[in-house]
């Protein structure tokens, strides 16, 4: 099953290298991470998306706590929570394509944030799943380049990861 | 101002990067350092040249250092500390710190670093020390600035000793040591980390189910490891083996956490565990684990791994909790604690020991036992290792603080030198490192200078740090080495005969040196001994020599084999017995 695991680190160099590092070591497989400064500059928070039953996620889970930087964890997956990601896609847009490809940036919400004669940059937002879906959608053969932001997620409701 | 005469001058010492280093250890009680020097570390050096409080120990490799300050917390329960240069000095070091790491010892060590500047350029003698040690020790720091020294001192020796202990390495480079540059010095007394609480008490709900599990148990076994040891927890496991009556079994690590002469303990567990152990963990219904990882060596085949039991599990780390093996009650916490609730819930519950509850268990543990598991053919002109081993027993009263290398004089160790108390047994489990007697056995010799002190060795073995023989000359350390010579790299060898058809590929030593020249040119007493007539009466004339350092270099039968043995992907009941055994094949 899909994890996005969201933890608080401390600040200091290198905290993403024991991260990373406890991953390959142990054979988890990690689908993404990324990682930022929070509000608070001593704090960085990093969200990161594993695949594995049960037994293994939990594991991953308890080995990130272990962790002396970590300071604090939580399992997104297993409460209501909204996951976003973004994307960037660089596109081919000539003629008959460009009207196309304006529609269905449409309909997905995005945004196109670049044009020249030949090419667009397209901006979407959302579930990574919704991401997928546009870069289906998108006719074969036109997508020059893409670069995608990786997960992140925020709880609902009032409660915070905060410390 | 209401600071104290002593505060006041404490707050006004003046120090350097290197002076606050020796500092710092002296006032986190720091008895032994255990260092080699080189360039990035002169500055400190040269601080500790000038302190004079504290005792340095010369060795002549970094690897020895490391071994050596974690045989001195094997054997004290305090950190060890070690103090290296950049580059190959923090290299050698890492063998060490990820053999402490493994077993889970409080080691604090100081690897010197080329300048900041310099970092990152491919400075003489640079490695970056905190990538190569990163999956080897609790924590790692790089400080570059002389004012973060002290306090990440202090949180290098919270987080060693804290919660489930482990080395954690400093690195200090060259211009934060630098000595003209001086700040006010402060030792931090206490330390709070945001980021770092290890747990200390046990969850008493948890607990409480573990003793519901407990006494209505039919079949129940303590499986034991060497968290029992750490967490100071063997007063108060052997008082509840007193309450429950149940049996035990320890693994490598635990050895001596409960008395291993008393009858109610089966004998280690595991690959070279005994048949009464390993049949107790296949039938057992409650088993309860404390401090103890389930590694491979002890569970054997994962799918037939205690098909009957209900699993309690304590230990201090959480992720060793359901590791490997499903656990119906975990509970987090440390041994000593856990136990001290464990024990008064379950008094609560059976005030009075009931001898019936168990008695059918015990019953069918003494068949098990009565297969003599550990019998060995001892006939023959030449000196069987389990006789060696027995005679060392007989010799040293059992008192030994005896350290190990690596392969089956270890194993021969584990099954025929019963150990009565704690941290007596000191050996390189979870890595199984070969070259870490010796040096760890200067730690405990360091430790306890008016006690006995063996390293039980093998030929091969003992030549990975042979080079310490000068060290103990040089500190005139009374250690003896028990060397089971046999020209081979037996375990290899063993495994070579028993899979692949007794092709010995590059297991024989060839060209082994005179092991009591090689002693006596070091300033050593060297004996060799190759009659099982003449083992006692050498070994004791050995024993006797109070003052010297002593190698026995004792030749044994070539062919021995460690059993009994689970062959790998084998379970706990599928155990071989020696090939003298009339029932050999138990499977």
């Amino acid at each position: 099953m899909r994890h996005i695991i969201a933890v608080l680190l401390e600040n200091e160099a290198g905290a993403l290298s024991r991260v990373a590092g406890l991953f390959s070591a142990r054979g988890y497989n990690i689908e993404s991470l990324t990682v930022a400064p929070t509000d608070d500059p001593t704090l960085s928070r990093m969200t990161l998306v594993a695949i594995g039953n049960d037994a293994i996620v939990e594991q991953i889970k308890k080995q990130l706590n272990k962790l002396i930087d970590t300071v604090k964890l939580l399992d997104l997956s297993e409460a209501p929570h909204i996951e976003r990601e973004m994307m960037m896609i660089k596109v081919r847009a000539e003629r008959q394509d460009r009207e196309e490809l304006k529609r269905l940036a449409d309909i997905f919400r995005a945004k196109i944030i670049d044009v020249t004669d030949t090419s667009y940059v397209i901006e979407l937002t959302g579930a990574s799943k919704k991401l997928d879906a546009f870069l289906d959608a998108v006719p074969e053969g036109l997508i020059i380049e893409v670069v995608r932001s990786g997960p992140t997620g925020i709880t609902r409701g009032e409660k915070g990861l905060s410390l | 101002m209401a600071l104290t005469d002593r505060q006041a001058d404490v707050a006004e010492m003046e120090l350097s990067g290197g002076e606050i280093v020796i500092q710092a250890l002296v006032d986190e009680g720091v008895e032994y350092v255990f260092g080699y020097p080189g360039g990035a570390v002169l500055h400190i050096y040269d601080a500790l040249f000038k302190n004079g409080s504290l005792k340095h120990i010369l060795v002549r490799h970094e690897q020895a250092a490391a071994h050596a300050a974690d045989g001195y917390a094997r054997a004290t329960g305090k950190c060890g500390v070690c103090l290296v240069t950049s580059g190959p000095g923090a290299t050698n070091a890492v063998t060490g710190i990820a053999t402490a790491f493994m077993d889970s010892i409080p080691m604090v060590v100081l690897t010197g670093q080329v300048p900041t500047p310099l970092i990152g350029s491919d400075a003489f003698q640079e490695v970056d020390t905190v990538g190569i040690t990163r999956p080897c020790v609790k924590h790692n720091f790089l400080v570059k600035d002389v004012r973060d020294l002290a306090v990440t001192i202090r949180k290098a020796f919270f987080i060693a000793t804290t919660g489930r202990p482990g080395p954690v390495v400093i690195d200090i480079p060259k211009d934060v040591t630098d000595p003209n540059i001086k700040i006010p010095y402060v030792y931090p007394r206490e330390i709070k980390m945001r980021s770092y609480n290890p747990v200390e008490k046990g969850h008493l709900g948890q607990i409480k189910k573990a003793v519901d599990l407990m006494v209505s148990a039919k079949r129940p076994v303590f499986y034991t490891g060497g968290g029992v040891v750490l967490g100071e927890g063997s007063a108060q496991l052997t008082e509840l083996i007193d309450a429950t009556g149940f049996p035990i079994t320890s693994t490598l690590m635990g050895l001596g956490a409960f008395p291993m002469t008393d009858r109610r303990f089966l004998g280690m567990l595991g690959m070279h565990g005994t048949y009464e152990a390993n049949m107790a963990m296949h039938e057992t219904d409650v088993l309860i684990a404390v401090g103890a990882r389930f590694d491979d060596r002890v569970t054997g085949k994962l799918e037939q791994f205690c098909p009957h039991a209900q699993i309690i599990h304590i230990d201090v780390d959480p992720s060793s909790i359901a590791k490997n093996v499903k656990v119906d009650v975990p509970i987090v916490g440390q041994v000593a604690s856990v136990l001290d609730d464990m024990l008064r819930l379950y008094r609560e519950r059976m005030p009075k020991p009931d001898a019936t509850q168990v008695a059918d268990w015990w019953a069918k543990i003494a068949e098990w036992r009565a297969r003599d598991s550990l019998s060995y053919d001892g006939s023959g002109p030449s000196i069987k290792p389990q006789f060696a081993v027995e005679t060392l027993y007989k010799v040293t009263n059992g008192e030994l603080y005896l350290t190990s290398d690596v392969g089956q004089h270890q194993m021969f160790a584990a099954q025929f030198y019963p150990f009565d108390k704690p941290r007596r047994w000191i050996n390189s489990g979870g890595l199984g490192t070969m070259g870490y007697g010796l040096p760890a056995a200067m730690g405990a010799q360091l430790a306890y200078p008016d006690a006995q002190v063996a390293c039980i060795t093998g030929d091969a073995s003992i030549l990975m740090c042979i080079q310490e023989l000068a060290t103990c000359q040089q500190y005139q350390l009374p250690i003896k080495v028990v060397l089971l010579n046999n020209g081979y790299m037996g375990m290899v060898r063993q495994w070579q005969e028993l899979f692949y058809e007794s092709r010995y590929s590059h297991s024989y030593v060839d060209a082994l040196p005179d092991f009591v020249k090689l002693s006596e040119s070091f300033g050593h007493v060297g004996m060799r001994i190759e009659r099982p007539q003449d083992l006692e009466d050498a070994m004791r004339e050995a024993f006797a020599m109070k003052d010297r350092f002593v190698f026995m270099d004792v030749i044994v039968d070539p062919t021995e084999n460690v059993y009994p043995m689970i062959i790998a992907g084998k379970g706990h009941h599928e155990m071989q017995l020696s090939p003298g055994h009339s029932d050999r094949e138990l499977a």
